[in-house]
């Protein structure tokens, strides 16, 4: 039995991401094999090569798989896909786009967003934006799925001494191409990869006072997030919302600001390590799931728990 | 051009899930079920670009039972030109939608397909994209602009960190985000005038694909309650319990 992992990367560096996918490899069992497409990549294999449960590293270095197009990158995946019982890809916004199509061109489902393995044909996943965790057997010749990286812990990222194997195929559609990206230029880190998050309600009343929690991301290296309602009365952007219709996050440390807790927004934060309150109305739902509740008036709580840490 | 839309009917987003006492499933007797609130940025997008003159006609395509024709009805009141049900008891595998809809778009030969990104029940976000590879063409997933440029189509889409804009040869598959654009709400004489509106049937041995899944549920749980922690009284409190209780700061 043989995994292939499909690595996420810029090009420039392995995202931590491919080392909680190869987690759920390395829980199915088996030898692992790790594909590094993308263009002028060579440090991205090299630094895969060094990741301790991989056996090989195949390097498809191509100006084709240079933005990570879905149909290019789905098409080199089947090229090499019958060598395989597995191929797992990261549940982010890369895998999600191209693993779909190596399934069907498979003719096989895609198990999406797996949270744990229980066999090697078994696993369990998300439902009804986390409101349900379905376990489901698959008998497809191939399995193909994509891992939720909060679920599992990384693998050792050093230590490994892979071979790296050359793929000279250029698999090009030539039904699309790249034309520009727009990446968030913040010292934020993003809201699904921070390690901390404050989030605010409509409790906050307007967006400039968005800016109360800036100041406490800022000292605590958190990332900024909101619940719907507050998007939806227009204080931020919808890319800032958490929950079943935004993003789902699962940090160390989940700070909620003027936020009653709604089923959508739980659904979305509820798998934080670590969850505190702040809201003035007691019998907020949001206290039920929180580790620390403090009933109070956010414009005085935040702006003194930004002078205390 | 003509677009083909593919919505589905689920739980409202508002209806807190119950999982069944024995695992068999979530329970979903006597609740409110509502059109997948990205099919309905789906519909919308569609009819906004009919009303630029983009597009000409509409067709909404369900998977389904009878049942499904409701929310056919919505999206035909919301400016669809005519409806497509094919009849199934089950609720298929993604495969198999995506096979039926590849049928579909055969048939119909649409210029884009647009789907919502996901469904809010079964969350797996990929029959968009199965269906393009079935179709063997190209994807815009997670739209939050689409722009018609002749032959080709520019897709705005939302990825991690940011947005990424592609161009894609028609005809194209599109599966739409939230931030696409904020559907509308149906009129009471677009609700009156749907009903009259063409809705087909068919069923999945006219369009020749077995619905069939190599994908078995085997138990469906409650996610892991969490439990309420405790109230602090100030802020001192709160700083030095996340100090040196959770260790998180």
């Amino acid at each position: 039995m043989t995994i292939l992992v499909i690595a996420e990367h810029d090009n420039k560096e392995l995202k931590p991401v491919t080392l909680n996918t190869l987690a759920a490899a390395q829980a199915i069992g088996g030898d692992v094999h790790l594909l590094v497409a993308g263009a002028g990549c060579q440090a991205v294999a090299d630094a895969a090569a060094q990741v301790s449960n991989v056996s090989k590293v195949l390097l498809a270095d191509n100006d084709a798989y240079e933005h990570q197009l879905a149909e290019n990158i789905s098409k080199l995946v089947i090229s090499i896909a019958a060598s395989y019982s597995h191929i797992l890809a990261s549940a982010t916004t890369t895998g999600k786009n191209f693993l779909p199509r190596v399934a069907a061109l498979l003719d096989v489902n895609q198990i999406s967003d797996i949270l744990s393995v229980e066999a090697e044909d078994t696993f369990k996943r998300p439902v009804y934006a986390g409101n349900a965790i379905a376990t489901v057997k698959s008998s497809d010749t191939t399995k193909v799925i994509t891992v939720r990286g909060t679920a599992f812990d990384p693998v050792d990222g050093s230590g490994g001494t892979a071979e790296i194997e050359m793929l000279s195929e250029s698999c090009n559609s030539g039904l699309s191409s790249f034309v520009s990206e727009e990446l968030a230029k913040s010292d934020r880190p993003e809201l699904t990869a921070a390690s901390v998050v404050i989030s605010g309600g409509r409790g906050m009343g307007n967006g400039d006072n968005f800016e109360l929690l800036n100041k406490v991301a800022d000292k605590l290296g958190a990332a900024v997030g909101a619940s719907r309602a507050a998007v939806d009365a227009g204080f931020v952007p919808n890319d800032m919302q958490v929950g079943q219709t935004g993003k789902m996050v699962a940090p160390e440390l989940y700070i909620a600001v003027g936020i009653s807790g709604a089923i959508q927004h739980l659904a979305g934060m509820k798998d934080s390590k670590i969850i505190v309150a702040i809201n003035k109305d007691e019998e907020a739902p949001i206290f039920q799931v929180a580790d620390y509740g403090l009933v109070a008036d956010l414009f005085d709580a935040v702006p003194e728990l930004e002078s205390k840490l | 051009m003509k677009v083909l839309v593919a919505v589905k009917r689920v739980i409202d987003y508002n209806v807190k899930v119950r999982v069944k006492a024995d695992n068999s499933d979530v329970d979903l007797a006597n609740v409110k079920m509502a059109l997948n609130p990205f099919c309905e940025i789906a519909i919308e997008e569609a009819v906004r670009l009919k009303e630029a003159g983009t597009a000409d006609e509409i067709v909404v395509v369900s998977i389904g039972n009878k049942s499904c024709e409701e929310q056919i009805r919505t999206a035909l009141a919301l400016g669809a030109d005519r409806g497509i049900r094919v009849d199934v008891d089950e609720n298929p595998d993604s495969l198999s939608v995506a096979k039926l809809l590849a049928k579909i778009a055969e048939k119909e030969a649409p210029g884009m397909v647009i789907l919502g990104k996901q469904a809010i029940d079964s969350d797996n976000n990929q029959t968009g994209q199965m269906l393009a590879a079935l179709l063997d063409r190209p994807q815009g997933t997670f739209a939050s602009e689409v722009t018609v440029d002749g032959d080709t189509v520019n897709v705005t889409r939302e990825v991690d960190g940011g947005l990424q804009t592609v161009n894609l040869a028609m005809p194209a598959v599109v599966t739409t985000d939230l931030r696409l654009n904020e559907p509308r709400y149906a009129s009471l004489p677009n609700i009156m005038k749907a009903k009259r509106k063409p809705l087909e049937v068919l069923t999945t041995d006219e369009l020749g694909v077995s619905v069939a899944s190599n994908l078995q549920l085997l138990r469906v749980d409650p996610p892991s309650e969490r439990q309420a922690g405790i109230k602090v009284s100030s802020v001192d409190e709160l700083v030095e319990k996340l100090r040196n209780d959770a260790k998180v700061i």
